[in-house]
């Protein structure tokens, strides 16, 4: 590794350290200022978590990598898709369907659900795209006026095919059959969502179509430079509508996991607000498969550990979402001061260089 | 002070013939009269009775003003160049400084508890985006998450053990005064009930004007006028907009762009705040989780609706805070008339575009006009789930439809460091 790759690496890790001790202090000063045990709270959250609760920090993890990912797609080309949160709605709402009406055996049943999520995120994402790309509207109003479509959308077609389980007031789609729901995966005592190789296969393919492919580069230039792009011949209303849908067809995975893996079926009650959280993970993996896998590690770990938070200290879990919001900012922030920093480095070196060369030959002005 | 004229400002005028005139002083009126018109004439068609009936407007009003208080805060924020999304953070945080320091201190320290959260809300924006130079957006996402999360907890460590308190509300806050004029009221009440075309519905609207109005509803739209006066018509509001259209022309002007653009986001924040204590005090009777249900965003759209500028910020925030009024009331009658008034719009529209030789535009605006016409007809009433949506839709609908006629600040969203001037 040449001593440039190095010093930008040390950099990027550096930035993320500071980013994660500015957050962990401004939670502390937060504490602090409402008269909660500081102490109590970080030595619950940064305690050792017991083998089940890493079950489910891998299996929240795997859910959040996957709206990370989603809206990382976007964010490479300049669009903030801040509607994954309605496309996984509508996405997962049709795959409970689809898999619960069991139309296909086994596990064709399954694929065919998955299929069906992906396509029903790409359009309603689509939507967005083609607004912004034919008509101008910026996608992160439409995309959040899509979400609360969506949630009004979902709750009148689920009481038009729901079917109320015995003895309770939740209605919810028709449970997915044995065959086609997707097995856990033994880790120690416990099971971790089978789904979870599929989350790492679209993390594969994210990088490997963006980094190796043409469509990929296509999609990162025009994120970067718009003229740039259509100078080269690149259609910038094809992209921005394939990139949204694209984003669309991950996000529609985000919910699968936990439909195939333990819900086995939609209901009121499904787990809302994953397409927020992408959002900071996203940010946080500065869009690389590898960085959103640890910011949806760290995300799920300090949900898992902030649960018996209110139990234990009689402080509210609530304080967990103060350090996840802050962690985006101080995370952007100390990535700007740091590329400011590297900036000057990179600066002085060059002054060196050019200064030593200019000893050799002096008649040399410079501008 | 000279603007150094591009090749499109010079030939603009001259090639089109669509020169562009400036509305009127009075459009706004105007306009007002016309759709009270057009909504009468839509109650004695369809048989909807509640389109216009005092309840109605008076519900409205109180819609309207949180909604408009956002794209207040909105319009301050981007005029100076500052893209805020964050306003709904901002407004979550005025919710729960309304709660709280309405409930411990009284109605108008509940006022200025929101507004000051308001602006603390947008003090970690301006920090952000304009000292760091973050990306507006992003922070502004931050801010959302931040805020929801310090409300939810701020509430249960506030609120538990407080009569009628909990994790997610806080107890009954007093409201501020409101204003009645009770022989006017009655006597416009008896017109209103009288069921004369057109004449009811004006009484009815003034009615609602003159019975149990907020003082603070006045006190928005007072901020609005006050936020027209001071950007457009003093030095201040003219070196303010400079920082978003061309911050480096201020800065060589001698304008401290970045101090402008932070006291903008401050004031941006502290209407926001208003907007959501407007929300806890007003249109509610205590802070509760999740009141805000959105409006910071709609008050964008609003504003962007309104071509960044406060009287069409006031025609959006009326257009969403109307339908989303009808939605809440008798929604699935009045949200079934609304689809014969949006059918004929759409008729309109399409006969307008083929007129200026958009086929194309021309056809699948026919083609949604047809499919509401059929729908209209089709159904009987709009299922409750829908009459929800209705905001929603019809924001995204009149972006569809609208922003390609709309100019941002040229400088909107665009990070500024001191010294770009260069």
């Amino acid at each position: 590794m040449t001593r440039a790759r190095l010093t930008r690496l040390g950099l990027g890790i550096a930035s993320a350290v500071l980013a994660l001790l500015a957050a962990f202090l401004i939670t502390s000063l937060v504490l602090l200022a409402a008269g909660d045990p500081v102490w109590d709270v970080w030595s619950q959250l940064l305690s050792w978590p017991e083998s089940r609760n890493w079950a489910n920090i891998i299996n929240n993890a795997s859910v959040l990598y996957l709206s990370g990912l989603a809206v990382a797609v976007g964010f490479r080309m300049n669009l903030f898709n801040i509607g994954v949160d309605g496309q996984y709605r509508v996405a997962t709402f049709t795959a409970a369907v689809v898999a619960g009406e069991a139309w296909l055996p086994g596990y064709l049943n399954t694929a065919l659900a998955i299929v069906c999520a992906m396509a029903v995120g790409a359009i309603w994402a689509g939507i967005a795209g083609a607004l912004r790309a034919m008509r101008g509207v910026s996608e992160v109003i439409s995309t959040i006026m899509l979400n609360f479509i969506a949630t009004g959308l979902v709750a009148y077609l689920l009481r038009q095919v729901s079917v109320r389980a015995e003895g309770s007031n939740e209605i919810g789609t028709r449970e997915i059959p044995e065959g086609s729901r997707i097995g856990g995966l033994p880790f120690g005592d416990y099971d971790i969502y089978g789904f979870i190789v599929i989350a790492a296969i679209v993390g594969f393919a994210f990088w490997f179509v963006l980094n190796r492919t043409r469509f990929g580069f296509d999609l990162r230039a025009t994120g970067q430079s718009t003229t740039a792009a259509v100078a080269s011949g690149i259609s910038v209303k094809k992209m921005t509508i394939a990139a949204m849908m694209i984003s669309g067809a991950i996000a529609g995975l985000v919910g699968l996991p936990i439909l195939f893996g333990d819900a086995y079926t939609y209901g009121s009650t499904f787990q809302s607000g994953l397409g927020f959280a992408g959002i900071a993970i996203a940010l946080l993996g500065r869009n690389h498969p590898i960085g959103i896998a640890f910011g949806a590690l760290l995300f799920a770990y300090l949900d898992e550990q902030s649960n018996p938070l209110q139990i234990l200290v009689g402080v509210s879990p609530d304080i967990v979402a103060i350090t996840q919001g802050v962690i985006v900012l101080t995370v952007v922030i100390s990535y700007e001061l740091v590329r400011r920093y590297g900036v000057r480095l990179e600066q002085r070196e060059v002054a060196k260089a050019l200064a030593s060369s200019r000893t050799d030959r002096p008649e040399e002005v410079s501008a | 002070m000279s603007v150094p004229a591009t090749a499109t400002h010079v030939v603009e005028p001259a090639a089109g013939p669509r020169v562009r005139r400036r509305l009127p002083r009075w459009w706004f009126a105007a306009a007002l009269f016309a759709v009270l018109f057009a909504l009468s004439v839509l109650e004695a068609v369809t048989g909807a009775h509640d389109l216009v009936s005092r309840g109605t407007v008076a519900a409205t009003l109180i819609a309207v003003v949180p909604i408009m208080l956002a794209g207040l805060g909105g319009l301050w924020s981007e005029r100076a160049g500052v893209v805020n999304i964050g306003l709904e953070g901002m407004m979550i945080l005025g919710t729960w400084g309304a709660g709280y320091f309405g409930y411990h201190y009284g109605a108008w320290a509940g006022v200025a508890g929101a507004i000051m959260m308001g602006m603390l809300g947008g003090l970690v924006h301006a920090v952000a985006t304009v000292t760091f130079g973050v990306d507006h957006i992003i922070s502004g996402v931050a801010v959302n998450i931040i805020a929801l999360g310090a409300v939810q907890y701020l509430a249960s460590l506030t609120f538990v053990g407080l009569p009628g308190g909990g994790q997610t509300q806080s107890p009954k806050i007093p409201d501020v005064q409101t204003i009645t004029i009770t022989p006017v009221g009655d006597g416009l009440g008896d017109i209103a009930d009288k069921d004369i075309f057109f004449v009811s519905q004006l009484a009815s609207v003034a009615q609602a004007l003159v019975t149990n109005l907020s003082l603070l509803v006045v006190i928005a739209l007072l901020l609005l006028v006050l936020t027209w006066w001071v950007l457009w018509r003093t030095a201040f509001g003219l070196r303010l907009r400079s920082c978003g259209e061309s911050p480096a022309a201020a800065e060589s002007l001698g304008v401290h762009v970045l101090r402008y653009k932070f006291a903008a986001v401050l004031i941006s924040g502290g209407l926001a705040g208003l907007g959501g204590g407007f929300l806890a005090m007003v249109a509610s009777s205590n802070y509760r989780d999740g009141q805000t249900g959105g409006r910071g965003y709609i008050g964008l759209a609003a504003m962007i609706f309104g071509n960044w500028r406060p009287g069409g910020l006031l025609a959006g925030s009326g257009l969403f805070g109307y339908t989303e009024t009808l939605g809440l009331r008798q929604g699935s009658e009045s949200v079934h008339a609304l689809l014969l008034a949006l059918a004929v719009l759409a008729l309109a529209a399409a006969v307008w575009q083929a007129r200026l030789q958009q086929q194309r535009a021309a056809i699948i605006t026919g083609v949604v006009a047809i499919g509401l016409g059929v729908l209209y007809f089709a159904i009987d009433e709009v299922p409750g789930d829908f009459t929800s949506m209705t905001p929603y839709v019809v924001t995204l609908l009149v972006l569809a439809f609208a922003s390609q006629r709309l100019r941002m600040p040229a400088a909107d969203g665009q990070i500024y460091r001191k010294g770009s001037a260069g």
